[in-house]
């Protein structure tokens, strides 16, 4: 295990902004912290880092305990969202800084620093400050700062929270390219879970300072642990419908619901891409109208009305919304192909995962 | 609808047009105001300093402040100044320092403390160190007994000079490191620089140019400061008369030439430190130019070049 955090808990006074957290990142991943704003997850990354104490638990970097170690004994890279480049230092000072500190003998120093310029494509702007830089160009200048000393896992604070969209998508693809060539342990933080779905090997997924799942991108989406993390990772259909006699219904919708007592309200949800569209209105059980379409792409989201007002989001390709030759108003036939009912509050418990399959379709019931 | 707001929006901006159209009597008039004030209370004041000094030839200039007392009062303020600014510059940075890094209760009384000097008059200044350390003051006796001297002596002097200067270099360097943040600081930390190399290679470079500043105006200031220094000093010729009480005293002596040739070195530290200022502004202006200048093929060789005005 490169990183290990056991119970680690952090108050800022009465406020408690990592509560008992624990996770390791293995040798040579990449990981993702990931959460809405205010999760704690900068706070964990920053007390990996020794930048923060921990109030309790335990930090472990390559299983060494590093509680009562600073910032400048853990060998750690850290890469802030600011970036924070020395902005008196030109970019050859500013990557050579930590060698310096570290007292590298001057050729090292030179040697090191080009290889890192060639590997960075920064040949040719060592000279320049900091503010005569593109906002790529920074970033890259302070990866590069934070791993010239060789450190043994990099920290990446929100690292394209400051740059346009066009670019952010260009360092996402060089961040994956650089962590497969140097294979150093990485650890980032978002709060864009597309972001940490396309660059992470594996993902922590926090709210309100507690730790809601890990796993690997497909893990998180296809089996969240909670509503918390079905909702933040990806977008979900919630609907409560009601039990009566053994069904629970919402407007047209059923869902089975054995020996539950009438009167309960379920919580249903399911993905956009679990809802089955057909213009053929003889093929699904349910009806509805095509309300509005969204054009993401590949991928089109459309939004159905059904008869009782009820609106449900879908997903499908563009060949399939061709081939059925759909288009806004159109009435069309439906499924949802499988659905979870979901534990009643929120991301107290781990609710059991139900998939089920509307196999034959009930032709003709509604026409 | 949205034509309205917008009519009204290009009427009031051509009313402002025509407002600065119209008076540029106005315009030159303001702007002999202002250049008949700084004639009359800074430029002639100046002139007639000089030629009072030079009044009796410069053979009498050159030995009045050659003068042993002249000359004592001359190496007093150095010593003041040399004692009294390290001192300042060492507190300022201290309280610039925890003010703008650091979260903590009373900041802002913190604050307000340290503008007290400003608001407080130098004399009362003075007289607030004879109440606490002259013979009939709180501490009067005990140093009497020990046989120290801080009132009518060096010490006193000192710090009275020490309060009224205070606030020069914290005031310069509060906003300067509020707006630099602390990321930097951390960044240096992170690779491995302890707090003293983070400060020397980090902190001081980005505040060097306020901190010059800060202490040019805390040196002027330490020299020519009078009222705080003359309640604590007694005007023992020789020994704790400062340049600036000196003046007065040669004066009071009716020896005119020989106060204003001490008073032309006062000025002329004043000169000095505008023009170090104003090099200081142009050098500034300077590198941000020359940074702009080198920044413009960045922009032609990639185009990814973000233009950020300096």
């Amino acid at each position: 295990m490169s990183i290990e955090l056991r119970n680690v808990t952090k108050k800022f006074g009465e406020v408690v902004a990592v509560n008992s957290v624990s996770f390791s990142v293995k040798e040579g991943e990449l990981m993702a912290l990931l959460g809405p704003s205010g999760g704690g997850k900068t706070t964990v990354l920053r007390m990996i880092a020794g930048l923060e104490m921990p109030t309790g638990g335990d930090v472990f970097i390559r299983g060494k305990r590093v509680n009562d170690l600073s910032v400048q004994q853990r060998n750690i890279g850290f890469v802030f969202q600011s970036y924070a480049l020395f902005k008196s230092m030109n970019v050859f000072k500013n990557i050579a800084f930590g060698l310096k500190i570290k007292k590298w003998k001057r050729a090292d120093i030179q040697a090191r620093i080009e290889e890192l310029l060639n590997l960075f494509g920064l040949e040719g702007l060592e000279k320049r400050y900091p503010h005569q830089l593109s906002g790529g160009q920074r970033q890259r200048v302070a990866i590069a700062r934070a791993l010239a000393p060789k450190p043994s896992v990099l920290l990446l604070d929100e690292p394209f929270g400051a740059v346009d969209a066009k670019i952010r998508q260009e360092l996402r693809e060089w961040l994956v390219t650089l962590h497969h060539d140097l294979n150093v342990t990485t650890v980032f933080v978002t709060h864009d879970q597309e972001e940490a779905m396309e660059v992470s090997n594996r993902i922590v997924i926090f709210s309100r300072g507690v730790l809601e799942q890990v796993g690997a991108p497909r893990e998180v989406y296809d089996q969240p642990a909670n509503e918390f993390v079905a909702r933040f990772i990806g977008v979900m259909n919630i609907l409560e419908p009601e039990v009566r006699d053994g069904v629970a219904r919402l407007g047209e919708l059923e869902f089975p619901a054995h020996g539950q007592p009438d009167g309960q309200k379920l919580r249903i949800g399911f993905r956009p891409y679990a809802v089955q569209i057909s213009s053929d209105l003889t093929q699904y059980r349910y009806h509805a109208v095509l309300r509005h379409t969204f054009f993401l792409g590949i991928m089109l989201r459309v939004e159905l009305e059904l008869p009782s007002g009820l609106v449900l989001r879908a997903r499908m390709s563009k060949e399939e919304y061709a081939h059925e030759g759909l288009y806004d108003g159109r009435e069309v036939s439906f499924q949802i192909r499988q659905y979870r009912v979901l534990a009643k509050q929120e991301a107290a418990l781990p609710p059991e995962t139900e998939l089920r399959y509307q196999a034959p379709p009930i032709v003709g019931e509604h026409i | 609808m949205t034509g309205l707001p917008k009519q009204r929006r290009a009427d009031a901006f051509q009313q402002s047009q025509r407002g600065t159209e119209e008076p540029p009597i106005i315009k030159w008039i303001l702007i002999s105001i202002a250049l008949l004030f700084c004639a009359v209370f800074l430029f002639l004041p100046l002139v007639n300093v000089l030629a009072q000094a030079f009044s009796k030839g410069v053979a009498y200039y050159w030995e009045s402040l050659a003068n042993p007392d002249s000359w004592a009062s001359i190496r007093l303020t150095l010593l003041v100044a040399i004692i009294s600014v390290p001192l300042n510059v060492g507190f300022g940075l201290a309280a610039a320092w925890a003010i703008a890094k650091f979260e903590f209760r009373g900041k802002s009384l913190l604050i307000t403390l340290i503008d007290l000097p400003f608001s407080v008059s130098p004399v009362v200044a003075g007289l607030m160190f004879v109440v606490l350390f002259g013979l009939q003051g709180f501490f009067g006796q005990w140093l009497d007994a020990h046989d120290i001297k801080i009132i009518f002596a060096v010490p006193g002097i000192v710090l009275a000079t020490m309060f009224v200067t205070f606030p020069f270099v914290a005031r310069e360097l509060i906003p300067l490191m509020q707006a630099t943040g602390t990321d930097q600081e951390q960044a240096a930390l992170t690779l491995g620089a302890n707090g003293l190399q983070t400060f020397w290679y980090v902190t001081l470079p980005s505040i060097k140019w306020g901190l010059i500043y800060g202490i040019i105006l805390c040196n002027a200031r330490a020299m020519g400061e009078f009222g705080a220094v003359s309640v604590v000093s007694g005007h023992i010729t020789g020994l704790t008369e400062t340049m600036p009480l000196r003046v007065e005293k040669l004066y009071n002596e009716y020896n005119a030439p020989a106060a204003f040739a001490v008073a032309s070195l006062l000025a002329l530290l004043a000169l000095l430190t505008l023009g170090v200022k104003t090099w200081l502004e142009w050098r500034q202006t300077r590198n941000f130019a020359k940074a702009q200048l080198i920044q413009e093929p960045v922009l032609d060789s990639n185009g990814a070049g973000s233009s950020r005005p300096a």
